[in-house]
C-alpha cells in the first residue's frame, strides 16, 4: 500500500516541476515579447517570419521614443515619477497618523469617527470617479498634477491595518515612553512610527505601484499633454493613427521598467504589502 | 561629557513617576483633556479633512448632480428629479454595457479564482526554485493594463498574420483572424479574459500562499495518519482552511471586474476622443463617454450611483450569504 503511494508521489513530482516550467515560460513570455519587439525594426516585426531575435539591436528605438516631437515621453514619465513618489509616502504617513490615534489615543467619539472613517471602505474607488471630478475640478485642479495626486492620498483601507497593526502594540512599550515624558505625538513620532518600518515599505510599495500604474483617474483630470502621466502617453500613443510598432513597444518597456525593478528589489515587502491587504474585514 | 550629560536628566525623568504620584494627570484627563485632544486632532486632521472633501462631500454633491440637468456645468440648481435615473436606465447603451460586464465577471472571476488557487497550491508544495517560481507568477502584477494591453493588441492577438495567436494558429493550418476587430464569433473576449488573467492572477496567487502558510502543519500530520491522502486532503482540509482567504478573493475580484476600463479602452480604443468603435463598452466607459466626452454632469452622477449601488448591494449580499466578518469566531 505505501509503496505504491511512494511511488505516485515520486513520479508526481517531475510532473510537477515540468508544468511549473512550462507555466513559467508561459508567464514571461509576454515580457520576452515585449523585448523583442522594442529592439526590431518595423520590417521584421511585421514579417509573417517568425524571427526569435533581432539580428541587429534597434535601441535607437528607444532614443527615438524621446526625440519624437508628438509624445513628450520624457516629462510624462517625470510627472509619473514626481506623482508616486509624493502619493506613495505621504498616504502610508497619513495612514499610519490616523491609524495611531484612533487605535490608542482615547478621546470620546472615537468609535463615530472610526466608523465614518470605516464607511468609506464600501465606497468603490473608480466608478465614483465622477463625483471626484466634480470636486476637483470646483477646486481647479483640472490639468494639475495636485489635481491627480491629491484625491489619492486618502486610504481608508491603510488606516483600517495601521489600526489593527497599532492596537497589538504592546502597553508596556507605551508606558515606558510615557515615563520618558512622552506625549502622545511624541508617542507616535519616537516610538510607533520608528517600529512600523515594514507596515510602511509594504504599503507605501504597494501605494507606489497603484500610483505608477493609475490610468483612468489621469485620464479623467490630466486632459492636457503637460499633466499626462507614463500610462496616458502610451495609451495615447496605442491609440495614435500613425502607429510606430517598435517604438511603441520600446515605450512599453520603457513604462514597466521602474515596477519590474522594484518587484525584484522589494518583493518581500510587495508580498507582505498584498497578503495584508487580503486580511480585509 | 557630551553624553554624561545628555543621559542625567533622562534618568531623573524615569524615576519622577515613582515619587510624584499620577493622579493629577489621571483626573486631568476625565475633565477636558486639550493635550490628548490636541494630538488626536492633529493625527487625524489630515486624513478626514480629505476623505470629508473627496469622498463625504463629493458623493453628496454629486448626489444631488444626479437630481438636477447639469450639462456642461457643476452648478446645482436646475432640479429635474428623478429624470437622470430615468434616461439613464431608458438607454440601451447603458443596459447593454451592464450585461456585458455581468457577463465578463462570470468568466473572469471563476477563472481568476481557479488559476490563482491552482498556483498558489502547485507552488506551496515545490521546494526548490519555489522563489524563482513565485517572482515569475507575481511579475506580471508589476505591469499596467496599459503597457498589457498594447502587447495584447499589437503582438499576441493582432490580426495580422505576424500576430502571435494567427502564427501559432497557422502551423496547426488556421487562417489568420482579426481577434479584436471581429464581432462573431467574439473572439475578443479571449483577448479580454487573458489579458486581466495574467495581470491579476500572481497577485491572489498570494492571497492564497499566505492562507496556505496559516494552516497549522499538524492538521495535515492527523489527517495524514488518518489515511487521507491527495484530492481528498484537498476538499476535507485544505479548502475549508482557505475559506475566510477565498471569500475576500472572490469579492476583491468582483468588485475589480465590475469597474473594468483601462483594458477595454486601450484594445478597443480610438484614441483620446472617446470609445466611439468599441465593440464591448463597459459601465466605466460609459460614464467616461457621457461625463467626460458629453460633459453630462447629472447623467454621469446617476450612473456613478447605480453602480455603485449595484456594487456595494452585491457585497453586501455575499458577505451576508458568506458570512463573512463572523467566521473569525
Amino acid at each position: 500500500m505505501t509503496t505504491v503511494r511512494e511511488g505516485a508521489r515520486t513520479l508526481r513530482r517531475p510532473v510537477r516541476g515540468l508544468l511549473a516550467g512550462v507555466l513559467m515560460v508561459v508567464f514571461l513570455a509576454p515580457f520576452y515579447l515585449m523585448l523583442r519587439n522594442a529592439l526590431m525594426d518595423t520590417q521584421t516585426l511585421t514579417s509573417p517570419e517568425w524571427t526569435w531575435w533581432p539580428s541587429t539591436m534597434h535601441w535607437e528605438n528607444f532614443t527615438d521614443l524621446f526625440d519624437d516631437p508628438t509624445l513628450d515621453m520624457g516629462r510624462s514619465l517625470a510627472n509619473s515619477l514626481l506623482i508616486a513618489a509624493i502619493t506613495a509616502p505621504v498616504s502610508t504617513l497619513l495612514a499610519s497618523a490616523a491609524g495611531f490615534a484612533l487605535a490608542r489615543i482615547p478621546v470620546p467619539g472615537r468609535g463615530v469617527i472610526l466608523g465614518l472613517v470605516l464607511a468609506t471602505l464600501m465606497i468603490p474607488g473608480a466608478a465614483t470617479f465622477v463625483p471626484t471630478f466634480v470636486v476637483v475640478g470646483s477646486l481647479g485642479g483640472v490639468n494639475t498634477l495636485w489635481g491627480i495626486i491629491v484625491p489619492g492620498l486618502f486610504n481608508p483601507f491603510a488606516v483600517l491595518l495601521f489600526r489593527n497593526f497599532y492596537l497589538q502594540f504592546p502597553r508596556e512599550i507605551e508606558e515606558a515612553g510615557r515615563l520618558d515624558g512622552l506625549g502622545w505625538l511624541g508617542l507616535y513620532r519616537r516610538i510607533a512610527l520608528p517600529s512600523s518600518g515594514a507596515m510602511l515599505a509594504s504599503l507605501g510599495a504597494l501605494a507606489f505601484i497603484d500610483s505608477w500604474n493609475a490610468f483612468l483617474w489621469p485620464l479623467v483630470i490630466g486632459q492636457d499633454p503637460s499633466s499626462w502621466t507614463a500610462q496616458i502617453a502610451l495609451s495615447s500613443f496605442l491609440t495614435a493613427q500613425t502607429i510606430n510598432l517598435p517604438g511603441l513597444f520600446a515605450g512599453a518597456v520603457v513604462t514597466i521598467t521602474p515596477l519590474v525593478v522594484m518587484f525584484l528589489v522589494a518583493q518581500r515587502h510587495i508580498v507582505e504589502g498584498i497578503a495584508h491587504s487580503g486580511l480585509k474585514g | 561629557m557630551n553624553a554624561t550629560t545628555h543621559t542625567a536628566p533622562r534618568s531623573e525623568r524615569a524615576g519622577r513617576p515613582a515619587d510624584t504620584p499620577r493622579g493629577p494627570a489621571r483626573a486631568r484627563r476625565r475633565r477636558f483633556d486639550w493635550r490628548t485632544w490636541g494630538a488626536f486632532a492633529l493625527l487625524t486632521a489630515p486624513m478626514l479633512i480629505g476623505l470629508g472633501v473627496f469622498k463625504y462631500i463629493a458623493i453628496g454633491w454629486s448626489f444631488l448632480l444626479s437630481l438636477s440637468d447639469a450639462q456642461g456645468t457643476i452648478a446645482l440648481g436646475d432640479w429635474v428629479g428623478l429624470d437622470n435615473y430615468r434616461q439613464l436606465l431608458g438607454d440601451a447603451v447603458f443596459r447593454n454595457s451592464l450585461s456585458k460586464i455581468l457577463l465578463f465577471t462570470l468568466f473572469i472571476v471563476p477563472i481568476t479564482f481557479a488559476a490563482s488557487l491552482g498556483l498558489a497550491l502547485l507552488v506551496n508544495r515545490i521546494r526548490r526554485g519555489r522563489a524563482v517560481l513565485r517572482t515569475a507568477f507575481l511579475i506580471p502584477a508589476a505591469v499596467s493594463y496599459v503597457a498589457a494591453s498594447l502587447v495584447w493588441k499589437m503582438s499576441l492577438f493582432s490580426g495580422m498574420p505576424a500576430g502571435i495567436a494567427n502564427m501559432l494558429g497557422g502551423w496547426f493550418g488556421m487562417e489568420a483572424v482579426p481577434w479584436l476587430q471581429a464581432g462573431d464569433p467574439p473572439l475578443y473576449w479571449i483577448a479580454l479574459v487573458t489579458l486581466r488573467l495574467w495581470l491579476q492572477v500572481g497577485f491572489y496567487m498570494v492571497l492564497f500562499l499566505a492562507g496556505l502558510q496559516a494552516i497549522p502543519k499538524e492538521v495535515y500530520e492527523a489527517a495524514a495518519l488518518d489515511g487521507a491522502t491527495g484530492l481528498r486532503l484537498l476538499r476535507r482540509i485544505t479548502l475549508p482552511m482557505l475559506r475566510n482567504t477565498s471569500v475576500a478573493v472572490l469579492m476583491l475580484m468582483f468588485i475589480a471586474a465590475f469597474q473594468a476600463f483601462d483594458e477595454f479602452y486601450n484594445l478597443f480604443g480610438g484614441g483620446m476622443s472617446g470609445s466611439g468603435t468599441a465593440p464591448v463598452k463597459t459601465p466605466l466607459m460609459y460614464l467616461h463617454d457621457t461625463a467626460m466626452g458629453a460633459q453630462n454632469y447629472g447623467l454621469g452622477s446617476a450612473g456613478s450611483f447605480v453602480l455603485t449601488a449595484l456594487i456595494v448591494g452585491v457585497t453586501l449580499i455575499q458577505g451576508r450569504i458568506t458570512g463573512f466578518g463572523k467566521s473569525e469566531e
